[in-house]
């Protein structure tokens, strides 16, 4: 099985393509917010007791996330070595340090 | 070769022992790492790799981090005649050994022998459990001074942090050290980088300067856009030194809209990744290949349970000197545990 140079080109426009498809898929995070938003009053009392472990799952998906596959469920005692290996790795402040050993020691 | 490698192991060992007294709850020395076997096949020949990459992270009272990373690779590969089998070579060196210092809440000071932070494929994807495809970039060599690694120190941190952006940055100077495990140039050199979480794009800048030798300039730009939420990357890069540049561009979807991220489908992983290399000179010493070279993977991996992942890719190379396909298969293993019992 052989590649033609040829193909690179048509290669590179498919990914592109498959770019602005997830582009246009991926939804615009007030509509996102909409969608979800029925009972605003009880999400409001949710959401203040979870504010805080929103936060840090929201640190985790952007920075540990953007490189590397949820590790599959690792002992609480090791969580805050963890935190501080990503915040010198991913350059964490110290509030995201913070509230990133929240999400993973509720 | 094995026993300074175990000597400095030891004492990371001793240091986790302090550590320890000093720990809190969570701040047990943890031991985390990649097993790998992988097979790579290229003009019939077929090259066998076992790798053991283990990392240990030790913290020391609220502020300080002592890591590591070492390598311990056996490859067998075809001798010259059919007859003779196999010939097999092994090598065991430390990738870094560093000390960091959480200064304050946006700078940390780095010590020791550390991964030199030029682009994102050296400090980021170059870990044998995180990378997609089995082989780095062609231009992994490109601006990282040959071995990889710096010794001296490096400031880094958040200098931003709002919502809806953060600038990082990471400013290093190396010393020459021609030690066997901790081999590196002299050099300085930096990268900053923008992150706009609610988009999922991350641009960023890189400039390295080799001080000895050829006295060569480095610049690299990245570009990686992760939507949140789609299973969707795209990863990029560009390295320009003075004897030669070169891209990659990297695009993954891990098919969790298919039933969710753990179901049979949403395992899997389609891969696709693109680059160019394009030799200005001879001069440089480092990995970049020694003629203009074109390059596609395509590649599919599956997320198996436990932390196990299945490799697969074929790419088509072309140069000057030759075409030829390459196939490649491997499993690999991320374990990630306490070196003991916590408190």
């Amino acid at each position: 099985m052989t590649l033609s140079p040829k193909y690179l080109l048509p290669g590179t426009m498919m990914m592109v393509a498959l770019c602005a498809a997830v582009w246009a898929a991926t939804p615009e995070p007030s509509q996102a917010a909409q969608q979800g938003a029925p009972h605003q009053a009880a999400r409001k009392t949710a959401a203040s007791a979870t504010h805080a472990e929103q936060d840090g799952e929201r640190i985790f998906d952007q920075n540990c996330s953007r490189c590397h596959a949820t590790p599959e469920g690792f002992p609480p005692s090791i969580s805050g070595t963890i935190v501080r290996h990503m915040r010198v790795r991913a350059s964490l402040s110290e509030k995201q340090e913070k509230e990133l050993l929240r999400y993973l020691n509720p | 070769m094995l026993r300074p490698l175990l000597s400095r192991l030891i004492l990371l060992v001793a240091v986790g022992f302090c550590g320890w007294f000093h720990a809190a709850a969570q701040d047990t020395p943890l031991l985390s790492g990649g097993l790998a076997f992988f097979s790579s096949t290229t003009g019939g020949n077929t090259t066998y790799f076992t790798i053991a990459e283990p990392l240990a992270a030790v913290p020391i009272g609220p502020h300080f981090l002592v890591e590591s990373r070492a390598a311990l690779l056996e490859t067998f590969s075809p001798s010259g005649s059919p007859q003779a089998g196999y010939d097999h070579s092994h090598f065991v060196g430390l990738t870094y050994l560093q000390g960091d210092y959480l200064l304050t809440s946006h700078l940390t000071v780095v010590g020791g022998s550390y991964l030199v932070p030029f682009g994102t494929y050296n400090e980021r994807l170059s870990p044998v459990w995180i990378g997609n495809f089995q082989d780095g970039p062609l231009i992994a060599g490109l601006g990282v001074m040959s071995s990889g690694t710096g010794v001296g120190g490096e400031l880094r941190g958040s200098a931003v942090s709002r919502p809806h952006y953060t600038i990082d940055y990471a400013a290093w100077f190396s010393a020459r050290s021609g030690n066997q495990q901790f081999n590196a140039e002299r050099s300085s050199g930096g990268r900053a980088e923008v992150y706009l979480p609610v988009q999922g794009l991350e641009v960023g800048a890189s400039y390295g300067r080799l001080l000895e030798g050829t006295q060569e300039n480095f610049y690299g730009t990245h570009l990686w856009w992760e939507p949140i939420g789609t299973g969707f990357r795209l990863r990029s890069e560009f390295a320009r030194g003075q004897h030669g540049d070169g891209y990659w561009v990297e695009a993954d979807y891990r098919m969790a809209a298919f039933g969710g991220a753990d179901s049979f489908v949403g395992r899997f992983e389609p891969l696709f990744r693109m680059q160019q290399t394009f030799r200005l000179n001879q001069t440089g010493s480092d990995s970049l290949p020694a003629v203009d070279t074109q390059r596609a993977d395509f590649g599919l991996d599956y997320n198996l349970p436990h932390n196990v992942r299945i490799l697969t890719s074929y790419s088509r190379q072309f140069s000057s000197t030759r075409n030829e396909n390459i196939w490649e298969t491997g499993i690999v293993y991320r374990y990630l545990l306490p070196t003991w019992k916590g408190k």
